[in-house]
């Protein structure tokens, strides 16, 4: 069926919709706490009630039923019925939480968690004072009206029915029309109606738009009462209506069936009189009326999760049509050269290239923009996150964000998501202290954490922020040492030390909580972020608090690298995992047990790294001091890769190996030069680590 | 010449619904995403229905049905009111301010249809 | 001979009963490819080596913008390998793995011709197929008083790119 397939189009729209509605409800709800205002109260409402009404239109009852408690609980609440609790407000982001996977299980034709939905419909139901028991359910009937004569039992059905009406006289201007009740009425049976017109104003007195007329009516056949409201049921509040069954189970004639008044004989004078003044047709004028629905192009994507479309705002798409259409122009004034060059043009075709070259970056940037989106889309989940966290944790915590405009490549954002919440819990676990132990340390109860980004220098900065005990130094040096992470004589920098909370393993928490140092810990983060390409550090004044600096580059489709030779073959290796590149002299080189090369690097040993070993190609230096040493670092280790010679710095366009072949230990991608060959990507945390894996050494020890 | 009517709802899903179900059944549909836009519309332009939801930003569909009674080319026009079963102080509320009835949610497109009939 | 050939997709002809084959010389064989699975035909470029990868795979070139990489045959098939020159020839073939579509091209030591082969004609490969795994062999055909063998190339790319010859070659 057709309908079927549209309605299941436009279902589509409602999960979108819905998802919408609820972090319009979870920000309102966080805000919630702080003002109850009725502004906010009813937005929160109407999202919900949104939801309902459409869940319930689409079909996903279960999703209705559910919502049909948090509306009730948030419409007790606006009317001022219910305190705005603390408690409540929990439940109900919970509840905000559980529909949306509802929703999203929904979608996806899946089961849902019946468990957690009725658990939280038991907590809302506490919450609303009734016991618990099986949800409302969505249609709760209507209690009876007041001037609704008592249903007589439902023992026998009457053979029919006496009306009396009595209309209101608004009922016209309403265009409660009595002729279609009666048209409906005349669709169950034979009916009469017979017009009173006693309370009908002299003419002079009359206003056309009222009704003062009203109606016996008669109608015959086995019609059960229900029916008959149905038909009233628009007019029924106001009007009088009284309903007289005939026969039946009504006392007065036992057993009888009263006969039916005689029918056709009865004119029904009401017929010229009851017709009111028809109210004039309204004019059609016909405007040019588009459906107003969502501003096209606003970019609104969710962060996590996917990946298969972007939303990109119009001006973006329209700069770029533009700069096309210049390189366009550029391209054909280059091309008119093609006909004799003669030495005066020379300067005309440079100037053409230089611009050719102009308009490319520029649609190159202008492509690159349509995939970043702000990093608002991965800091918006933290309002919630941090709230939750800190009740938890009975902490105080203020979060600030600041640079949410920030832009960034989309699937940068999304995977820098989860690490970033990684961090944020970890600062609130193990960073900021409780009320009691910051007064004491003269702070104030309320603990601060920032999430700050900007751009700098063509990467994105994120730091976390906080203000709270700071690492305790000794205590990870200490533990450093036991896991011999650190030799029992190395010195350490602060910033070495610091650093070291990145080692796979290494929580010095008392108890690993379950809210960070569950083994999924900052060495996952670090390699996350080193897996983008990134770096991140921490440093920290202990009683002050920590900083965590997160760099990542803009996008992951291009790479500023650095082109190096070894022997004939030319690589790329990413600038940022490049600390710098040296030439060492022989005195510092030494070999590690008949194999391994290692060079002194100011105060540490580094391994060498020789691509010509690793890659099994023909090298000019086969020794550390023949050639240059590109030093790498990644995951906290460095190293020297031995190279014949630096070539030149460019961006490169990053291809990937895997899409006509697959993945190569050791590198990243590969690149097409300038003059049409392919270069090899190296993949430098890859490298470095399976180097360590070969028994080069991370932290080398001194030789003797 | 077919009936136009004048559907107002916040939710996208709703209105796209209606939409369909509406067109399809022959009728010409303006649409609006909350009373005050509705309205403002209406000061121009006449229908043969109004459609409104009750919940809605700006301007409640209670208030609009009052705020559309007053303008002279609303006064006779038959105005329904979207609303859900249990509320039946809306259905009176809408009633006193000049709704002609009610739909009651949810309604799949047969009884939309059903019930617009009954006023155009 | 025309060097590209517009592609399909990577899905069967139409017409069932009949297909075309490209064929190409190996070795003094004869072998046959599905004509729509056949992108375009080149001449020897410069490739750019990969490490940790069998001899086979030479390495990788660039197809208008695209890493598309190169294997060789002969050293698939663990024959005599001969010098490259002017007229080695390379296949560049668009074929199936899993859900993936790669292209991939392979040298060979001539092309030959384009043949419509029914299906009706075929005769399952023997057991022993000489040089070449029966596994990737779809049928044997007799044509013009040649035999021809006829490949089932998403089976023989896949599985050459996918096999891990170099010991220790570890996957990232």
């Amino acid at each position: 069926m057709t309908v079927d397939l549209e309605m299941a189009e436009i279902a589509k729209v409602f999960f979108q919709e819905s998802r919408e509605g609820l972090d319009v409800m979870e920000s309102g709800l966080l805000s919630l706490g702080a003002t109850a205002d009725s502004e906010n109260i009813n937005t929160i409402f109407r999202a919900a009630h949104s939801i309902k009404g459409g869940s319930a239109t689409f079909g996903f009852a279960e999703v209705a039923g559910f919502t049909h408690g948090v509306e009730t609980l948030l419409d007790e609440m606006r009317n001022g019925v219910r305190p705005v609790t603390a408690e409540a407000i929990q439940t109900l982001l919970q509840a905000c939480d559980c529909l949306r996977e509802m929703i999203t299980a929904t979608e996806a034709e899946q089961p849902l968690d019946q468990v957690r939905i009725a658990s939280l419909n038991g907590d809302i139901k506490h919450i609303l004072g009734e016991a618990t028991e099986a949800p409302a359910p969505v249609s709760a009937p209507a209690p009876a009206e007041a001037n609704r004569a008592a249903d007589i039992g439902g023992a026998s059905e009457p053979s029919g029915w006496r009306v009396r009406f009595e209309p209101v006289a608004d009922l016209l201007r309403l265009r409660n029309e009595p002729t279609r009740m009666f048209a409906e009425l005349r669709r169950l049976g034979p009916m009469v109606a017979h017009a009173d017109a006693s309370r009908l104003p002299p003419l002079d007195a009359l206003d056309p738009e009222s009704c003062y007329l009203s109606w016996n009516i008669d109608i015959t056949g086995q019609i059960p009462r229900g029916k008959l409201d149905e038909i009233f049921d628009w007019v029924d509040s106001g009007c009088r209506l009284e309903f007289t069954p005939n026969g039946g189970s009504a006392p007065a004639a036992p057993g009888a069936k009263a006969s039916a008044p005689p029918q056709a004989a009865a004119i029904d004078a009401w017929s010229a009189e009851t017709k009111a003044v028809s109210p004039t047709e309204a004019k059609t004028a016909a405007p040019a009326d588009a459906d107003r629905g969502a501003p096209a192009g606003a970019p609104m994507q969710k962060a996590s999760g996917d990946s298969g479309s972007i939303r990109v705002a119009t001006e973006k798409v329209d700069n770029i049509i533009n700069l096309v259409g210049e390189l366009l122009i550029t391209q054909s004034m280059l091309s008119s050269f093609a006909d004799g060059i003669d030495p005066n043009d020379l300067d005309r075709l440079r100037q053409g290239l230089s611009q050719l070259a102009r308009n490319t970056r520029e649609l190159q940037e202008s492509v690159m923009q349509i995939r970043m989106l702000p990093i608002s889309f991965a800091f918006n989940r933290f309002p919630r996150i941090v709230h939750d966290l800190s009740r938890k944790l009975a902490k105080k915590v203020e979060l600030k964000l600041s640079g949410e405009g920030t832009e960034l490549d989309k699937t940068v954002l999304e995977k820098i998501s989860d690490p970033l919440v990684h961090l944020v819990r970890n600062a609130l676990d193990h960073g900021l202290e409780i009320p009691e132990r910051r007064v004491a340390a003269g702070k104030h109860e309320t603990g601060t954490l920032e999430l700050a980004a900007f751009h700098e220098g063509g990467n994105i900065i994120i730091e976390v922020r906080d203000d709270g005990a700071g690492l305790n130094k000794a205590k990870i040096l200490q533990k450093a040492r036991e896991r011999a992470l650190v030799a029992p004589d190395q010195e350490l920098t602060d910033e070495q030390i610091d650093n070291l909370i990145f080692m796979p393993g290494f929580s010095t928490a008392e108890q690993i909580s379950d809210v960070s140092g569950r083994g999924v810990g900052m060495d996952v983060v670090r390699r996350n972020i080193n897996d983008l390409g990134g770096h991140v550090q921490i440093s920290s004044r202990e009683g002050l608090g920590s900083t965590i600096r997160i760099r990542l580059p803009l996008t992951l489709a291009i790479l500023d690298g650095q082109l190096v030779r070894v022997g004939k073959e030319i690589y790329v290796i990413s600038l940022l995992a490049i600390v710098e590149t040296i030439q060492v002299a022989r005195e510092r080189v030494n070999t590690l047990v008949g194999r391994t090369e290692v060079f002194r690097l100011r105060d540490e040993y580094l391994p060498v790294v020789k691509l010509c070993d690793q890659f099994g190609i023909e090298p000019d230096s086969r020794s550390a001091e023949d050639g240059l040493l590109v030093v790498l670092e990644a995951d906290g280790k460095r190293v020297g890769v031995l190279v014949d010679d630096l070539l030149a710095q460019q961006q490169v366009v990053i291809k990937s190996l895997e899409s006509n072949f697959k993945s190569v230990a050791g590198i990243a991608g590969a690149t097409i030069l300038g003059d049409g060959t392919v270069a090899l990507i190296i993949d430098a945390p890859g490298l470095i680590s399976s180097a360590a894996k070969q028994g080069v050494g991370a932290v080398a020890a001194r030789a003797a | 010449m077919s009936k136009k009517i004048l559907t107002v709802d916040d939710s996208a899903s709703m209105r796209q619904m209606v939409l369909f179900t509406l067109q399809g059944a022959g009728y010409e549909v303006v649409q609006a995403c909350d009373g005050v836009e509705a309205l403002e519309w209406a000061r121009q332009s006449a229908v043969d229905l109004v459609l409104t939801d009750v919940h809605m930003p700006r301007m409640d569909g209670i208030t609009l049905v009052r705020e559309l009674r007053g303008l002279l080319n609303y006064k006779f026009v038959p105005m329904l009111i979207l609303t859900t079963e249990s509320s039946q102080e809306k259905k009176m509320d809408g009633k006193r301010a000049g709704a002609t009835g009610w739909i009651v949610k949810p309604f799949n497109p047969p009884q939309l249809l059903a019930t617009v009939a009954r006023v155009l | 001979m025309s060097t590209a050939k517009p592609t399909s997709g990577a899905d069967k002809a139409a017409a069932e009963s009949s297909e075309q084959y490209l064929t190409f010389m190996l070795a003094g064989e004869e072998y046959g490819v599905d004509i729509l699975r056949v992108q375009e035909i080149k001449g020897w470029d410069k490739v750019t080596r990969i490490p940790h990868t069998p001899d086979y795979v030479l390495g990788v070139i660039n197809l208008r913008g695209a890493v598309v990489p190169i294997l060789d045959l002969r050293r698939r098939f663990g024959l005599e390998t001969i010098a490259f020159g002017p007229t080695t020839v390379v296949i560049v073939v668009r074929v199936m793995s899993g859900r993936d579509e790669r292209t991939v091209g392979v040298v060979v030591d001539a092309v030959s011709e384009v043949y419509n082969v029914d299906a009706a004609d075929t005769k399952p490969p023997p057991d022993v197929c000489g040089t070449v795994d029966t596994v990737f062999v779809k049928a044997l055909v007799t044509i013009e008083e040649k035999m021809l063998i006829l490949l089932d190339i998403d089976r023989l790319i896949g599985n050459s790119i996918a096999d891990e010859l170099v010991p220790g070659a570890a996957v990232a």
